[in-house]
């Protein structure tokens, strides 16, 4: 929105708009109204965070009790080790999970065979079907000491058997495989969709000036596929502090032996609101979430704009 | 004539094709080679668990206990699902709340981002930027999950209501923006027309705009049906052992396989002997039975799915 549309529209009278435009202003209350409520309104109920809830008193009524909740929680020195969960289990999500994407994409669209990749493209989508109970459930099929596929295999090959339920430090690769294997197939449509709309006679020019199919990826491919890359790292950088909830909880299943290597903020304030009931408290690790996350999505998106202001969200 | 001509044209097409197919180089042949092996690995890595499930799910609790989950299958019986569906009222009850659930929300979430969408996406809307921006700030910060539970449990009374599994994921202002784009690309001439016609705006939204983005409504219904069918985590938030008959699939299938956890460790720990029961095989054919209908009814949407995300490919 440039300055000229800008002033243009607040020439238009309050009056008039609502006059001339109230059939649109009633098809948008629904939504609106819904946003005030389940956005808006919590967003007051942050203060909660510096009170001492107790259930007559609710959000607004309970008193005051400064920065305990906080205090609390460094004195809990749980934070410092969700928060690095978080932050490097959304590192690798983004890093490898792109790489695997575009790397899935361009491999895809290689493919001539059509019945070869139709068939091989639904089996790729096939966990992003599936909730994270489900995949829960499958990962215990594949992993439990004393049945799992993979002990059994381990076994038969002379091995010892893995107890992977007993082994924190295995966690972040195993997470991080069960992520890459929900969400690749599905992710790679977007960055399949750009590389079927780039121009084909800049491939056919490419040919014709010697480049070969690996160099044809490296030059034409990959640069045209920037942009998208770029606008969803932007909206995944954004969410960076956000642990995903079902990941880590239907997996990890409050194991307290594997917290240290799989707690993030969403499964330690779930468990601070829902196990322990202390509201407060877990309303403080929800504030200090959301602040983080607000700062990192407008840091991220002022650099952007230095860029290049094209791909800037906002 | 003309169509001939193309016809010609095409016949060309494919002459080059071939030609270049022929001249397939070390470099074209290994980039086919890498692509063919790692997407055909891929794919069976993906489709493997699935397999696996089915398979355990029908071989007999005795062979799971004494040699593990199968690769191959060794040995047949419907025991599992017939002690799963042993007591089918449970079950039938909560695929139908998760059926319910799944419809009428469905249907009320497009409703809801394709009106919103439609009016954000009017041109000669003077106030949309700002309405707009006022969804989109909501994206950027949200006050956390204790006063939005709070407020539900305590103001809205969600706690074991069937409120609880549909309002929380009624809309979002992804698919808001999505119907935005997807209808601003619709020429505004229509809309002038009609407008000159005397047909007033919501009119327009119902009569001419709805059944230009059908593209759009199977993708976010596609979207939407999926979120809910498979959403655990509201009823695992407002709904209590008292009112067990509001379960949502995907939840009762996570409290039974907890529940078959916890037998099992009892169990171990007073020494007593489960085999009685077939709780390993009785866990996948749950999972499979709760799994099923959405993978099921998949193949017949692949195709708006592919077409679907593709709109979605757009920025705030």
């Amino acid at each position: 929105m440039n300055e000229k549309q800008r002033k243009k529209m607040a020439r238009v009278p309050f009056k008039k708009v609502i006059k001339k435009h109230w059939v649109l202003l009633l098809m948008l209350a629904p939504a609106v109204i819904y946003v005030f409520i389940f956005s808006y309104i919590p967003m007051t109920g942050i203060v909660l965070a510096f009170k001492k809830y107790n259930y007559n008193g609710g959000i607004y009524g309970s008193p005051w009790n400064g920065l305990d909740n906080f205090k609390a929680l460094l004195i809990a020195k749980k934070m410092g080790n969700v928060t690095r969960n978080t932050l490097l289990y959304n590192i690798v999500f983004i890093v490898l999970g792109t790489i695997f994407q575009v790397g899935s994409a361009i491999l895809l669209n290689e493919i001539r065979i059509k019945a070869f990749k139709k068939t091989a493209q639904a089996f790729m989508f096939l966990p992003h079907f599936i909730s994270w109970v489900v995949a829960g459930a499958i990962m215990y099929n594949v992993f439990s000491y004393e049945r799992g596929i993979w002990n059994k295999m381990l076994v038969s090959l002379g091995g010892d058997p893995f107890d992977l339920y007993n082994t924190p430090g295995a966690w972040p690769f195993v997470l991080t495989f069960l992520k890459l294997w929900k969400g690749t197939g599905y992710g790679s449509v977007v960055y399949l969709a750009a590389i079927t709309g780039i121009d084909q006679e800049m491939f056919e020019a490419a040919s014709l000036d010697g480049a070969n199919a690996w160099q044809k990826i490296r030059y034409l491919t990959i640069p045209s596929l920037v942009p998208t890359i770029i606008t969803l790292t932007l909206l995944a950088i954004g969410g960076i502090f956000r642990g995903d909830f079902g990941l880590f909880y239907q997996t990890v299943r409050m194991t307290s032996k594997l917290e240290p290597m799989t707690d993030v903020i969403d499964t330690y304030i779930f468990r601070l609101l829902m196990s322990s009931g202390n509201v407060s408290r877990s309303a403080a690790a929800s504030l200090y979430q959301s602040v983080l996350c607000f700062i990192t999505i407008n840091l991220c998106n002022f650099a952007v704009k230095k860029i290049d202001p094209d791909y800037a969200l906002y | 004539m003309a169509e001939r001509d193309l016809l010609n044209e095409r016949d060309e097409e494919k002459v080059v094709y071939k030609e270049h197919r022929r001249k397939l180089g070390a470099d074209a042949l290994s980039l086919k080679i890498i692509a063919y092996v790692w997407i055909g690995l891929f794919a069976i890595v993906c489709m493997l668990p699935f397999y696996l499930i089915i398979i355990a799910s029908f071989t007999p609790e005795k062979v799971l206990i004494r040699n593990g989950y199968p690769i191959i299958p060794t040995a047949f019986s419907t025991e599992a699902y017939k002690l799963a569906l042993k007591n089918p009222q449970e079950i039938l009850l909560s695929y139908g709340v998760t059926a319910l659930v799944t419809i009428v929300g469905t249907f009320l979430s497009i409703w809801l981002a394709t009106m919103t969408g439609y009016c954000l996406s009017r041109k000669d809307f003077p106030w949309r930027n700002a309405i707009a921006f006022y969804f989109f700030f909501t994206t950027l910060f949200s006050g956390g999950l204790v006063p939005w539970y709070i407020l539900c449990i305590r103001y809205l009374g969600f706690k074991n209501h069937i409120h609880a599994l549909i309002v929380p994921m009624l809309f979002s202002v992804w698919n808001m923006i999505i119907s935005k784009t997807f209808m601003a690309g619709i020429p505004s001439a229509i809309t002038e027309s009609a407008k000159i016609d005397g047909a007033n705006d919501f009119t327009i939204y119902v009569k001419l705009m709805l059944p230009l983005s059908k593209p759009l409504i199977a993708t976010l219904g596609l979207f939407s049906a999926l979120g809910y069918w498979n959403d655990w985590y509201n009823c695992m938030l407002f709904i209590t052992e008292s009112r067990s008959d509001l379960y949502m699939l995907q939840y009762y299938l996570q409290r039974i396989l907890g529940a078959a956890e916890a037998l099992k460790t009892i169990a171990e720990k007073s020494g007593m002997a489960v085999q009685a029961m077939p709780l390993e095989s009785m866990k996948m054919s749950m999972t499979v039975i709760a799994t099923g209908p959405i993978v099921l009814l998949y193949p017949f949407v692949q195709r708006y799915f592919v077409k679907g995300m593709t709109i979605g490919a757009v920025k705030g």
